[in-house]
């Protein structure tokens, strides 16, 4: 039994090893400008992950928009409108959206959403909200956009089911209290239970955040993939996830693999962080508490 | 008398609108939020259903451009390579998992809990890089590549469920085994485990399902093949992979192939699950 919890901490290692050692080459030769760098020419042997990291960042964010608003509404319905019979199914269907393959959601993207956002639903937007900025240019339908809506559509089951257990962690009697105050059903949700479900709901964010970070195969499919930085949400974009899968298999030479390596570093250093900080989070408000969806 | 009836007051139009509205945002929320799922569930259907015959589930893939062919290579080498992967992640979460709830109240349980829940969120990319990086430079690309970074995912996923279960069996029950006599590894073996059984199960299937359809751990590692292979050692054809290469590519007919693809994806993860559910339920662990 100690092997096998032995074995777990020795996996991680040799993860952290791999990904150190092997990106070396390529820290050797650009060092922090790496980060900064927008330039990616392989042939050159030129590399900067900026327009990934930007890709990342600007994809996720997106689905963080999207989703959070949508998944906290889900939460707060089902723990407390909804009539107690439908609870469980509900919960459950939302749920059944983590169990599809992300590669599923990249066909269904491609094929589906891909279409209705070129022909619907960004001529609208480039119409309505043009003058920001973010929705200019010719509507492909495949870009960023479209990878922060799938994004988005994965992480709901996350966000929505860590606030659902926070939701039901708090205690009735805050409910209670708040209603014989006089409050009406949504003035007790808001004061009684959104605010002390705070830091607990953040932590689910934060979570769904994670994910979204480290999604590839959807992503990719959809996306785009160039590696510029435009403002437009329209405009093809590139993520760090995603240059690993198209171009890791076709690397060539050892600065190119280790530039693609360092990527994936990064990528793993920044989930590990946003992790760890989502379970602190998550752990602060759930502590000493059942937590457990189905009460 | 005055006094009381201001006292309960009614509440105001302002507020009760608000109630109203913010319900009604919540209800639309939760359409939002489910009309996905109905889409890509009923999207796949139709699509899949339409799109399998029995080239497909038989024949291997036909070169490029050519309509006909099928998957049957994929779907086996998907089987296979989540066998490796089961065989070697099973083992390794549920020991984990044992180790956690039964000797894991100390410092170092909690390091290797905390090292269970980093693990369960490297992204899936890294861990096929890091299966390239270990097993296929200068060895190739292989079946068991792939299975291995299948069960790295497999792990905490099992071990934390593992865990979680064990907690739940009633502390009486392992000092009832000690009070007659019997040494705790055969108590946590035939007592702690046996009666946590059905969720121990339940713990594997969710990480099995988890990494069924995976498809970014596997393009580095198992790397697809269009041929039968029955080596571990070789590359290997896998139906995710398989998935996303026809997506990808600007025929018709293999997308339509995509869509199948899909379809068997989704029967194999629910027909796996549901048939282990029916293995606990009839076996001889009649506490679940």
């Amino acid at each position: 039994m100690t092997a096998c919890a032995l074995a777990v901490l020795a996996v991680l290692s040799l993860i952290v090893y791999e990904l150190i050692s092997r990106s070396g080459l390529s820290w050797h030769a650009f060092g922090f400008k790496f980060f900064a760098s927008s330039e990616w020419d392989p042939v050159s042997e030129k590399f900067g992950a900026l327009p990934f990291i930007y890709g990342t960042l600007v994809s996720s964010l997106v689905a963080l928009v999207i989703a959070v608003p949508l998944s906290v509404g889900v939460a707060v319905f089902t723990t407390e409108m909804c009539p107690k019979a439908f609870r469980g199914p509900l919960s459950f269907f939302v749920e059944l959206l983590a169990a599809i393959p992300s590669v599923i959601y990249g066909l269904w993207a491609m094929f589906v959403l891909v279409p209705l956002l070129s022909t619907k639903v960004e001529p609208f937007l480039g119409k309505t909200l043009g003058w920001t900025g973010l929705f200019t240019g010719a509507p492909y339908g495949i870009g960023m956009l479209a990878a922060g809506i799938i994004l988005a559509i994965m992480i709901i089951p996350i966000i929505s089911s860590i606030t659902r257990e926070v939701l039901l962690v708090v205690p009735q009697q805050q409910r209670e209290g708040v209603l014989a105050l006089g409050a009406t059903r949504w003035e007790m949700i808001r004061v009684g239970v959104l605010r002390n479900a705070r830091a607990g709901i953040l932590g689910g964010i934060i979570l769904g955040l994670g994910r979204a970070l480290g999604e590839t195969m959807a992503v990719t499919m959809v996306i785009g993939n160039r590696p510029e930085i435009a403002k437009s949400l329209f405009a093809p974009g590139y993520t760090m996830a995603s240059v690993l899968a198209n171009e890791f298999s076709e690397a060539t030479g050892d600065t190119y693999l280790s530039a693609l390596i360092e990527i994936g570093l990064a990528l793993f250093l920044v989930t590990i962080v946003v992790n760890a900080l989502a379970r602190l989070l998550v752990w602060s408000v759930t502590r000493g508490q059942p937590a457990k969806g189905s009460a | 008398m005055h006094a009381t009836t201001q006292t309960v007051s009614p509440i105001s139009l302002r507020r009760r609108v608000t109630d109203h509205v913010m319900t009604g945002v919540a209800m639309l929320t939760v359409v939002l939020v489910l009309a996905p799922l109905v889409a890509i569930f009923g999207y796949l259907m139709y699509r899949g259903i339409g799109s399998i015959n029995w080239a497909f589930l038989t024949q291997t893939p036909k070169p490029v451009g050519e309509t006909g062919g099928g998957m049957a290579n994929a779907i086996v080498g998907s089987i296979f390579i989540l066998g490796i992967a089961s065989l070697i992640g099973v083992p390794f979460g549920v020991g984990a998992g044992v180790y956690l709830a039964e000797f894991g109240r100390n410092r170092f349980g909690s390091a290797i809990r905390f090292t269970a829940d980093v693990l369960n969120g490297v992204p899936s990319i890294v861990i096929g890089i890091v299966g390239w990086s270990i097993l296929v430079r200068g060895h190739g690309f292989s079946a068991l590549a792939g299975g291995v970074a299948l069960a790295i995912m497999m792990v905490p996923t099992i071990s934390r469920t593992t865990e979680e279960m064990l907690l739940l069996v009633p502390t009486a029950m392992r000092e009832a085994a000690y009070g007659l006599g019997i040494p705790r590894w055969r108590t946590t073996l035939s007592i702690t485990l046996r009666t946590a059984t059905s969720g121990v199960i339940t713990g594997i299937m969710l990480a099995f399902a988890r990494i069924a359809g995976e498809t970014a751990p596997l393009l580095f590692t198992a790397f697809g093949n269009t041929f039968w292979n029955w080596k571990a050692t070789q590359p290997t054809a896998a139906l995710p992979l398989q998935i996303y290469v026809y997506a990808n590519s600007p025929y018709d007919d293999w997308h339509r192939q995509a869509w199948a693809g899909s379809f068997v994806l989704i029967v194999l993860i629910v027909t796996a699950v549901a048939a282990m559910r029916y293995a606990v339920r009839r076996g001889s662990f009649g506490a679940a």
